[in-house]
Order: C-alpha cells, then structure tokens, then sequence
C-alpha cells in the first residue's frame, strides 16, 4: 500500500487509519413497532461519519431475518457499503460474540446507541463489553472534538443541555444518546445495494434468560404532589416542577474507591443488592 | 451566375444541415432507451401539430397568427425553392407560389420582430433577437430571385451590369437566410426547435396525451413508475445521459418562448426556480457546456454563468456547484402550469420528479422536513408520524360504516390524511353529512387506510410510494364498491391515474375514482339534494392543480356552486391557467425560501376579485390558503357550503316524494284483458 508520510502531520498522525466500529441493532418504532434502524445507534453511525479520515465499520450480532435485514439495512443507506452481521439464535448473550469480533477487528472506537430498542433493552451491553475488552467505557457522548496519538478529546452530554469536556484513552467505547445530532437520511439505494457480510459465530446461550418471564412494560403511575394552596401560582409552579428526588448526596472530588463504596451503600440500602 | 450559384447553395445548405442532423441526434441517443413507434409517430406529426400543438399556442392569437403566416410560407418556400431552384424547374405557377409562400414569411417576420420590440421579459434574447432579421433575409431573398422565373423581371436581369452587384448582394442575403433556416436548425441555432420540435411530436414519451381522430380523453399526467427491483440499476436521474433519449430530444425542442416562466408560481415567488431555465439547462448539460449563452431570465437570485455540466456529469453535484442547485429541483410544486403552457409538449415536471427520485432515493438528501415525513410515512403510513390506529379519533361520534364491517357498498369513501388536521376534518364532516342527507351507500376504509403516497412520490421516494400504493390496492381488493369518492384531488390523482400501473393480473388497480365536487354535483343533477339558497357575499373558485390541470375537472365545481346560487367572480388565473396554492409537490415540506409565499400570492389574487369567500376544493388549499393572515376572503370547501345549504327532509317527506318517482322507471305494466 502507498504510504505518503511526508505531507501528514503530526497531531494527525494516526487520524489516517482511525479505525471506529459501531454497533447497529434493530430498532421498533415506538407507536407501530415496525422495524427499523434504531434512532439512538443512527445517531452512533451518523457521528462516526462525520469523524473526518475515520473508516467506519458496521457490526450487528443478532437473528437473522428479512424484517431484521430491512431494518439494518437502513444504516446502509446512510452511505456505508456493508455491515458485518454475526450470526446469533435468539435466546443468545450477544456480547461474547460482539467481544470477540471486536478484539479481532482492533477498532480505536467504538460507537453505540446507549440502549437498544428491542430485547432486554437494559443499557447494559456496552458495559459488558468494556469489561469484557477491558476498555475505558464514556456515556452520552455529545461530540468528539480531536484524535490524537491514542487518546480522544469528546464531549459529554450532561443533563439540561450541560457538557462536560474529558480524554480518554483508546481504544474506547462510548454510547450515545438524543443529545448527539440526529441521523442524516436513510437512502434506498444505497440501503439496497448495501453488503451484508455474514459471520458465523457460536451462539452462547443465555441461561439467565430463559428463566426471566417478560411482559410488555407499562407507564408507572405517578404521583401527583398535592399542593393546597390559595395561590394559583404556587399550584402552577407545583404542577411543573420537575419531579425531584428529594435526598440524596452530592460527592465531589472523591477517589474512585469513595465513590463506589458510596453507590455500594446505597444500593444496599435500597434493596438492589443483597 | 446566380443560377449557377442558387443551387450550390441550396445543396450545400441541406448537406450541412443533414450532417448537423445526425450529430443532434446522437446527442439525443446519449440518453436511456426508450421504445417508440417510429413510423407510427412519424405519421402523427401532422395531426399533432396542427391540433394539439396548436391548440396551445392558440390560447395567444398574436403569436399563433403569426406561426402560421412565417412557418406555413417557410416549410412551402423551402420545398418550392429546392425545386424551383435547386432542381431548376422552369414553372411559372410554382414560382407564382413560391412568390406568395415568401410573401406570407415576409409577413409573419415582420409580426415577430413587432413582438421582439422591445422583448417581454418570458422571451429570451440573444440570438433569438437576429432571428426576425434572418426569416426576412430569407423571404425577401427568395420572393427576388423567383422574380424573373415567375416573369415578372425579364429573365436574366441578374447576369449584366448592375444585375451582376444586386446578384452578389442577394447571394449574401439568402446565403444568410439558408445559413439560419437550414444550417442552424440542426446546428443549434434558434430554427432548431422546429426540426426537434416536430421529432419530439412524433416520439412524446406521453403519446396519451395527444388528441386522437375519435375524440376520447387525452390526459397523460400521472407520474412513470421506476423500477425497483433491479439491483444494480441507478435510481432516478444523475446526469443528463439518464434521461431517457427521448425526454433529451423533447428538451432540445424548447423554444425559449417563456411561457412556462411567465405561469410558474416558484418563479413568480421568487424562489431559485425557472422552468425555461431548467429545459435550457438540461440542453446545456446533453451538449456539454456551461450556461453563459443563456439569454433569458435567470432562475431568481441565481446568476447566469456559474453552472456547468456535460452529459455524463452530474447534474446536481453532492456539495452543489454542477449543473443545477438542489434548491431549484425543490421549489417546484408539481402545479404542471408549466406542462399546460408548454407550446412544445415538454414535460417539466416528470424531469424535474426523476432528478428528485436520484436526490432521495441515491443521495438521501430530501432537505428540511423531506427525510422526517419520508420516514414517518414508512413507519406510520402517514406524514405526520400519527397513530395509525388513531385514523378514525375524529369521527368517534359519526358512527361510520366500515368496510371491514360491511365488505361491499355503492361508495368508498376515502379520507385521506387529512383526517389528522382539524380543519379538514370540518369538511370531512360536512361532506359526510351531505352522503347521509342523499342516503347514499357508503362505507370507509378507516384504520386499514393509508396514505396514498401522493407525497412521498413527488419527493422522489418511488420505494415508499410503491410499497404504501401496493398495500393500499391490497386492502381496496378484499372489498367491493362501485366508486370511490375523495375530497382530496391529490389522493384523487394517484388512485385515479398512478395505481393502475401497480396492479397485478390478480389485482387489477383501476377504480372509477370521483372527486367529492364531481359527486356532488351528480347528486344534484340526480335531484338527491335540496339545497336553500344562497344568501353569503360573493364567492370565487380556486381550482386545485390535481382536479384541474391534472384531471381536467373545471366544470363540475363550478356547476355545483351554480346549483347553490353562487355566481362566481372568476379570478384573472382560473381554470387551466389556475395559479398554484403552493402546497403541491412537497412543497411545503421542502420549504424553499423565495421573496414572497405563494399562497399570499393567490390570495391576492382573489382580493382583486373583491370576493368574501373562495370556495375550494382540496384540504392542502384551504391550509395554504388559511394560512394568509388577515384580512382575506374566507376559505371553505365546496362540501361545506353544500352542507351548510342543505334541507334536510323527514323521512315521511322522503317517502312521499320517492313514490312517483319509483314509478316512473316501471316500463312494463299489467294489462288487464
Ligand atoms: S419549456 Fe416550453 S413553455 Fe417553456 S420556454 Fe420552452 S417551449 Fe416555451
Ligand atoms: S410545475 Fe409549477 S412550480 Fe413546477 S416548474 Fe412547472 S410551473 Fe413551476
């Protein structure tokens, strides 16, 4: 391969062969439940591609199926020319299968939605997989602003519009949430012509799984706060007041180790762990 | 010497002009393949042109006297002088009508250039502006040189003394004359239109829309369907070479006469779009250039000279910059004034729909609130991401019939989208009280209906227009009805005109599709309404694109208004001239800005009427049309001024009146012996 080292710069140095994967899952429209690309993961592939020099690579593990197959299809259409597809039977953990495939592939980055639209939808895979890599994990990235000799300068998305500027080390993953800038438009053409190139990988079976019974969520009711005041305003300002958490505690500038003890506490408290 | 020389040039005219022939048309061949009938064509030329071709220049008499007398003299003059001249045939009498043919060119010459002087702004400059001069040169030069065939110069006045200088400089002048008449209608002068113009009558890629000996309907207005199934083949047009070879000749017909610019509502808007443009643009990039030799007025905002292109460059290049701009193929609302106005038969719009069907399907890059309404068409089956279960919330106190309940009635009543839009469904309502007060059978599709694709195709997004035309025939086969009705011209349009070629052998797609004014006015003419009568202001008529221009519907609105009293103040722009609302095409989606909004524009249009209410008669008007701010006219569907007139009879009144007329029909009667 012809190599031009001349004319690169240095803070670029590695931009050139910036390798980012993104995991694509299939995405349900919230009101008719048709398949389709997932908003948050389009938002994954469309900021992928707005990396300058970066090649993008597309990888999905799930079933296999002609709705599955439309629906990824979709992010080919945004101008990407195939998308590796692993092949997993659907009672499978998808994320040894992606853990694998990642660490042969060795991408810098890897992009995602920050939960699926379909499945467990638990947020949980990226975690998994980053323990699983060993890599550094960053939610609700917003941007990324500068790659350079292995480490990334992103944007996170904070609540109510808040960023926050941090670096980390790659290789990475990071999700992606509403925040970041919505996905360009899904082409038929390209959609169409797109490749799907098919790996085979042993499906491992989720034992947990299957012992879980599942049922359709529902809304959970909330609480209306009665506020019996003379005043309208005061009832108005009551009734739009953002449902706050009452306790809690702010932590700052606490070692890693505090700060895990303190979640560690509290989620005994609370009963999630026993 | 001139007898000599008359046919040198006379040949060499016609061998340059041959030659220029053949290299035009293998400009044209650059483009898709598309089979015509050549002979079959060839033959039509002559009909074509003198009844369908000049039934649209007619509608200027100036200029449709004026074709006459300059290109009937010129084809005569033409044929006679290459036999008189050429061939040296000695007739006195041919020469006397050659004499009168140049005479009439004369004529029709002088009545150009009076029209040329000075040009209206629709006219192109130019070389279009030595086009007056080169018919007399050819005329005058040809009426002298006859002269001494037809006997009335002595014959051989040209070989001696003076004769020999005033035979050089007719020499000059008819060299001229044959330069622009045979050398530059196939070379690219401004006489081409006549050679691609009679080419492209004989091979329209419409041939429907030609009249025919028997009468009968000749419309060609829904859209072509694209093939998708096709793996590997490019979606829509890219560069000009995409078009098919025909659409290429039809643009090469243009006559730059700008009556297309002078009827377009984005061009008067102010919005980057010109419909002479964009033909002469499309020839620029089939010959390869850039457009610097444009003579006419530019698309607005946009100067002449900046865009270039070739025949298998792209027209619309991703970053801008190539032939044409984006913004122009968008500001387009499908309106086919353009198409109407066409003296030439060109057909702007399914150009300009085949370049946006590249733009979505190929590029994704349907601008502002195009990729949002594509994709909730595709998951909720309408533009405005709905519940589509939530189609019939509207109605939940009407108590429709449901064709899934009832499977067969005498009307299907479709509602279209506007469903989701309160004031539409006002007139949904008000339509659905006439249909009870004339007891007419009918029934609706409700949650199993889905947009009709209408949007989604004029954006370019032929998938999604396929797959949302090919459920909705699916559902409409489970059921049986003898007519659907619609109060939406577009949905009209599409089931009408653009499903049939979606059907299957097992499937077929043809339905008798009324429009709701077409309907009502039947109901009236059967005497199944009463109606009180009118006692508002004066009330104009605004003709919806896809009811008029589209489908040829002017009459029955109008008669149904007459039917409620209403005389109506016509607007300057009604009928086939109708000015667009500005809501077809996607346009609203798409959103180009302009200078001002065409709606404002129509509106103004009926203020000149002094009208205080336009009547019309398609949910996407009244929205453009309501949304002017005031004070304006009021708007409301010819339904609900139907409604709001309505007697309703008891039923005993009913019962009355239908025993006579049951009567009536009974044709065989018991005779008693
Ligand atoms: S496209 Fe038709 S109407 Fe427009 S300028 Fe050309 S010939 Fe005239
Ligand atoms: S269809 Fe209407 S808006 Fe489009 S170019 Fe023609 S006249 Fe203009």
């Amino acid at each position: 391969m012809p190599h031009d080292a001349s004319n690169t710069s240095v803070s670029h140095s590695n931009a050139s062969s910036l390798n980012v994967t993104v995991l694509v899952s299939v995405g349900r429209h919230p009101l008719t439940a048709r398949t389709r690309r997932a908003d948050q993961d389009a938002r994954a592939v469309e900021m992928a591609l707005m990396l300058t020099g970066a090649s993008v690579s597309l990888l999905h593990a799930g079933q296999q199926d002609s709705d599955h197959e439309e629906a990824i299809r979709g992010y080919l259409g945004m101008g990407i020319d195939s998308v590796g597809l692993i092949e997993q039977s659907p009672q499978a953990d998808v994320v040894p299968a992606l853990a694998k495939a990642l660490r042969e592939s060795t991408p810098q980055l890897v992009l995602t939605g920050t939960r699926a639209e379909t499945g467990e939808a638990s947020g949980v895979t990226p975690y998994l997989l980053a323990e699983a890599l060993g890599w550094p994990i960053i939610t609700g990235l917003a941007a990324v602003e500068k790659i350079e000799q292995g480490t990334a300068v992103v944007l996170q998305a904070l609540p109510r519009g808040k960023r926050r500027r941090l670096r980390i080390r790659l290789p990475a993953i990071a999700t992606v949430d509403s925040s970041a800038p919505p996905a360009r438009q899904s082409a038929f053409g390209p959609a169409k012509r797109g490749e799907l190139a098919h790996q085979q990988a042993p499906s491992e079976i989720d034992e947990d799984l299957a012992t879980w019974h599942i049922q359709p969520a529902r809304k959970r009711p909330k609480r209306l706060k009665i506020v019996k005041s003379s005043s309208a305003r005061d009832r108005f300002k009551a009734a739009a007041a953002k449902a706050g958490g009452g306790g809690g505690q702010t932590l700052n500038d606490v070692t890693p180790e505090q700060g895990a003890e303190a979640i560690f506490k509290l989620l005994k408290e609370e009963g999630v762990l026993r | 010497m001139l007898d000599a020389l008359l046919p040198i040039l006379l040949f060499s005219a016609l061998l340059l002009a041959a030659i220029g022939a053949v290299r035009r048309v293998r400009l044209w061949r650059q483009g898709r393949p598309s089979r015509v009938p050549v002979f079959k064509g060839l033959m039509q030329v002559p009909r074509r042109y003198l009844v369908d071709l000049h039934h649209v220049v007619e509608r200027d008499k100036y200029i449709s006297h004026t074709h006459v007398a300059t290109a009937g003299g010129f084809v005569l003059a033409a044929l006679l002088a290459i036999i008189v001249h050429g061939f040296g045939l000695d007739s006195a009498i041919l020469a006397w009508v050659l004499l009168a043919a140049t005479t009439s060119m004369l004529v029709g010459s002088i009545l150009v250039a009076k029209r040329r002087s000075p040009p209206p702004s629709r006219l192109s400059k130019g070389p279009w502006m030595r086009l007056p001069k080169s018919l007399m040169a050819f005329s005058v030069g040809m009426f002298v040189v006859t002269l001494p065939t037809a006997g009335i110069l002595p014959e051989g006045v040209f070989q001696s003394g003076v004769g020999w200088f005033t035979a050089l400089a007719l020499a000059a002048v008819i060299m001229w004359g044959l330069g622009e008449m045979f050398f530059g209608m196939t070379w690219g002068g401004p006489m081409k239109h006549a050679f691609a113009g009679a080419l492209h009558l004989a091979f329209h890629r419409r041939p429907e829309r030609f009249s025919k000996r028997n009468g009968g309907e000749h419309r060609s207005t829904g859209l072509k369907p694209l093939a998708l199934n096709d793996d590997h083949a490019k979606l829509g047009v890219e560069i000009p070479a995409d078009f098919t070879w025909n659409q290429l000749l039809g643009f090469d017909a243009c006559v730059q006469c700008g009556r297309c610019e002078a009827v377009c509502p984005a061009f008067a808007a102010g919005q980057p779009l010109n419909p002479k443009k964009l033909i002469q643009d499309m020839v620029v990039g089939m010959a390869g250039g850039s457009d610097a030799n444009y003579a006419g007025s530019p698309y607005p905002g946009k100067p002449v000279g900046e865009h270039d292109g070739s025949p298998h460059g792209p027209i619309v290049g991703r970053d801008g910059g190539a032939l044409v701009d984006a913004e122009t193929l968008w500001s387009c609302t499908t309106c086919r004034a353009c198409v109407e106005e066409c003296p030439m038969m060109i057909e702007h719009v399914d150009a300009i729909v085949d370049m946006r069907r590249f733009l979505t399907l190929e590029h994704g890059n349907t601008p502002n609130k195009g990729a949002e309404v594509l994709d909730n068409l595709i998951a909720t089956d309408n533009p405005g991401g709905f519940d589509p279960d939530s189609r019939l919330h509207w109605a939940a106190d009407l108590n429709l019939p449901l064709m899934a309940d009832k499977r067969e009635a005498d009307v299907l009543l479709w509602l279209g989208d506007g469903v989701f839009d309160m004031r539409n469904q006002r007139t949904l309502r008000a339509f659905i009280s006439v249909l009870r007060a004339a007891g007419v059978d009918f029934a609706v599709l409700g949650n199993e209906e889905r947009d009709s694709g209408d949007v989604a195709r004029r954006l370019g997004d032929e998938a999604t227009f396929q797959t949302l035309a090919r459920r909705n025939i699916n559902t409409l086969s489970q059921y049986r009805f003898a007519r659907i009705v619609t109060c939406d011209p577009h949905s009209f349009h599409v089931l009408k005109n653009e499903y049939a070629d979606l059907g299957t052998a097992d499937m077929p797609a043809r339905y008798d599709v009324f429009h709701h004014s077409t309907y009502l006015n039947q109901l009236l003419e059967d005497d199944k309404l009463m109606l009180k009568a009118w006692k508002g202001g004066s009330v104009t008529y605004h003709d919806p694109c896809y009811l008029g221009r589209y489908n040829g519907e002017y009459e029955a609105p109008r008669s149904v208004l007459k039917a409620l009293g209403i005389e109506i103040k016509e607007m300057a722009r009604s009928g086939y001239r109708s000015r667009c609302c500005g809501g077809g095409g996607g346009a609203p989606i798409t959103d180009i800005p302009g200078k001002q909004r065409i709606p404002d524009m129509r509106m103004e249009d009926v203020r000149e009427t002094g009208a205080d209410l336009v009547a019309v008669g398609c949910p996407q008007c009244t929205a453009m049309l309501e949304g002017v701010v005031e004070p304006r006219a009021d708007i409301k569907d010819i339904a609900e001024l139907v409604a709001d007139a309505l007697i309703i009879k008891t039923p005993d009144e009913k019962a009355a009146q239908s025993k006579p007329a049951s009567a009536a029909p009974r044709t065989v009667e018991e005779v008693t012996p």
